[in-house]
């Protein structure tokens, strides 16, 4: 199809702005475009359509199931984005007077509190942008306290090898060495190992619970124990809290601070559906680190302040307001019932499928599951010569977005689905037969799968060279 | 199987090994860029660098995923493979011709595995 800039033709104009009956403001020259920005020109019905064309050739949670792993693709609720919508959340400006949006001011402070009542903190802030910012900004807060200190020595981050990759690459960003421990037979941290990992140069831990693989770790209390123990702090990735929330706390696991993901666990648009926000939120004794401004509530007004030892912004003004809208929205809407039964439903919903395909494709862990399950198809692959890719690819034919695939690397050939638990159980057993018809054409047509998708706009692009010359920008026809 | 030839050494994270007068020349095995898939991004130390024996000092970066290269000796980055930073896909085309980094004056070294060694580890991993 067309790119927006191929489409546009000189003069065309999807509005037109009336004349100005004002004084017109003088700039100086050296402040004024000698050319016009190269934007494309192009009619509102020109324009509406090639939206509409792109959303007919993607996969989006609207269009049909998407049970991509560790990744909480939960449908998002209308109600967000009528509330997301008012006026009174569109129109101000970061810059007018507190005194004049005390109804945001408002939004930020609750959004907290009941983030915070979620997840076992003291304090939080909603200035990241997305999960990996959270994570940034949550070692820095490991890295503050311990520098207050005056202890210098503690360099290193312990992250286990079935991590989210977001995580060694976070508290590198942060100005520390990754040690990795590895995984036991379970899934679980490796207990000897992190006793062997952990010292005076321990800066803390990076854990998910439940991990990657998507088990709950029974040995959560002796793990931030032993991390405590040396001295360091444990930090919460909150990628899998779909799975807990409103049933186990990450404070009262032992951690001192976390990062959630509003755009996976509290209902807001995920990827291109818009910006994100991943608020950072700690125990008390690293609430004077914080980045600022933070709201509070003095009797019944709210004001901005400044945390004492601020390590600063991480982000300009209050990050993605209108996203803690959205996530206020939802919590709001299921309230103190209501978000335990989500997160029940979500690992009910897993386990339903996982059963479902038991006995037809591996497991990679034989037991019960939290809100997403890791097959392998190693013995496939081996066999038959059927690769996840295939099989993740060949979903599509079937109106289903792929789990995600070739990860957690601790796996061979792993496909990894979380249903979430906005699907009904009509949902579920459709994926499972198109899981099974799937695994059956292995068995009788394995070429027909290597081809596939086979009834999709795109089939396989060329991934290896998209990496390795990648364009990354329209050359307006000059090469 | 992967092609293993007998006269370089290896370690168990899978970097082969080989001398030149006193220089350490370290690439990547043949086993290791089959399970990585095309690589299509390498980050290199720079000369002068200090590596350490077991510790990480280069990421490859396929479609699949990040990883790790380690190295088995401690010493001074004395050369880089520049031509891997415009071209990875020799790291997949020729990986024993593809050397990583040439390590000088090798103060520690590590277990190195022969060919014999180093396809057992191989074997273990792909049962």
């Amino acid at each position: 199809m067309k790119l927006l800039f191929e489409r546009s033709r000189p003069g065309r104009c999807e509005s037109i702005i009336p004349p100005c009956d004002v004084e017109q403001a003088q700039f100086s020259p050296s402040l004024l475009r000698a050319a016009a920005p190269r934007l494309p020109e192009i009619a509102e019905v020109d324009l509406g359509r090639h939206y509409t064309e792109l959303a007919s050739q993607t996969h989006g949670v609207n269009k049909g199931f998407y049970p991509l792993g560790s990744c909480t693709m939960k449908y998002n609720p209308r109600v967000n984005e009528e509330m997301a919508a008012l006026p009174g959340f569109t129109d101000i400006h970061p810059l007018q007077p507190a005194e004049t949006a005390q109804g945001c001011l408002e939004v930020l402070y609750e959004t907290e509190r009941l983030l915070c009542e979620i997840t076992g903190m003291d304090g939080m802030t909603m200035q990241p942008a997305a999960g990996a910012h959270g994570e940034y900004t949550g070692l820095l807060l490991i890295r503050r306290y311990h520098l207050s200190r005056g202890d210098t020595a503690r360099t290193k981050i312990i992250v286990p090898d079935s991590a989210h990759g977001t995580n060694p690459a976070s508290a590198t960003m942060a100005g520390f060495t990754v040690v990795s421990v590895p995984s036991n037979a379970e899934g679980g941290v490796d207990i000897e190992a992190l006793r062997k990992a952990v010292g005076p140069d321990t800066a803390g831990l990076m854990l998910t619970n439940p991990n990657t693989v998507g088990l709950f770790d029974p040995a959560i209390l002796d793990i931030t124990r032993i991390v405590h123990e040396a001295g360091g702090l444990c930090y919460y990735d909150g990628a899998n809290l779909n799975a807990v929330m409103g049933h186990a706390r990450p404070g009262d696991m032992g951690f001192d601070c976390v990062h959630l993901n509003l755009h996976k666990t509290f209902s807001t648009p995920h990827g291109g559906g818009g910006p994100g926000c991943g608020p950072a939120g700690c125990k008390a004794f690293l609430e004077p680190f914080l980045p600022g401004p933070r709201v509070r509530k003095e009797e019944s007004r709210f004001t901005f302040f400044q945390p004492e030892k601020s390590m600063g912004r991480v982000r300009s003004f209050c990050g993605n307001f209108l996203v803690a809208v959205k996530a206020l929205t939802y919590i709001l809407t299921l309230g103190r019932e209501g978000i335990p039964e989500a997160s029940a439903m979500a690992v009910l919903n897993a386990n339903y499928l996982m059963k479902k395909l038991a006995g037809h494709y591996d497991m990679a862990y034989d037991t019960l599951c939290m809100h997403e399950f890791v097959m392998s198809l190693e013995k496939q692959k081996n066999e038959l010569g059927v690769s996840a890719m295939d099989v993740a690819k060949s979903l599509l034919d079937y109106g289903i977005h792929p789990p995600t695939m070739y990860f957690p690397l601790i796996v061979h050939e792993a496909l990894m689905v979380e249903p979430t638990e906005t699907e009904s159980p009509e949902t579920l057993d459709d994926a499972a037969e198109a899981f099974l018809s799937i695994l059956e054409q292995a068995r009788t047509d394995a070429a027909h799968l290597h081809g596939a998708p086979h009834h999709c706009p795109i089939g396989r692009p060329d991934e290896v060279r998209a990496a390795r010359t990648p364009v990354l920008r329209y050359d307006f026809g000059q090469k | 199987m992967s092609n293993i030839p007998a006269e370089l050494k290896y370690t168990a994270s899978h970097e082969w090994i080989r001398t030149e007068g006193d220089l350490y020349v370290i690439g990547l095995t043949d086993f290791a860029q089959s399970s990585l898939g095309d690589i299509v991004f390498i980050e290199l130390p720079q000369e002068g660098d200090a590596v350490t024996m077991g510790e990480s000092f280069a990421d490859v970066e396929s479609v699949k995923a990040v990883s790790g290269v380690f190295s088995p000796v401690s010493g001074t980055v004395a050369a880089v493979n520049e031509a891997l930073i415009d071209n990875p896909a020799l790291l997949n085309e020729a990986p024993y011709d593809a050397w990583l980094i040439k390590v000088s004056g090798a103060q520690e070294v590590g277990e190195l595995l022969d060919a014999a060694g180093y396809e057992a580890v191989c074997k273990a991993e792909e049962a």
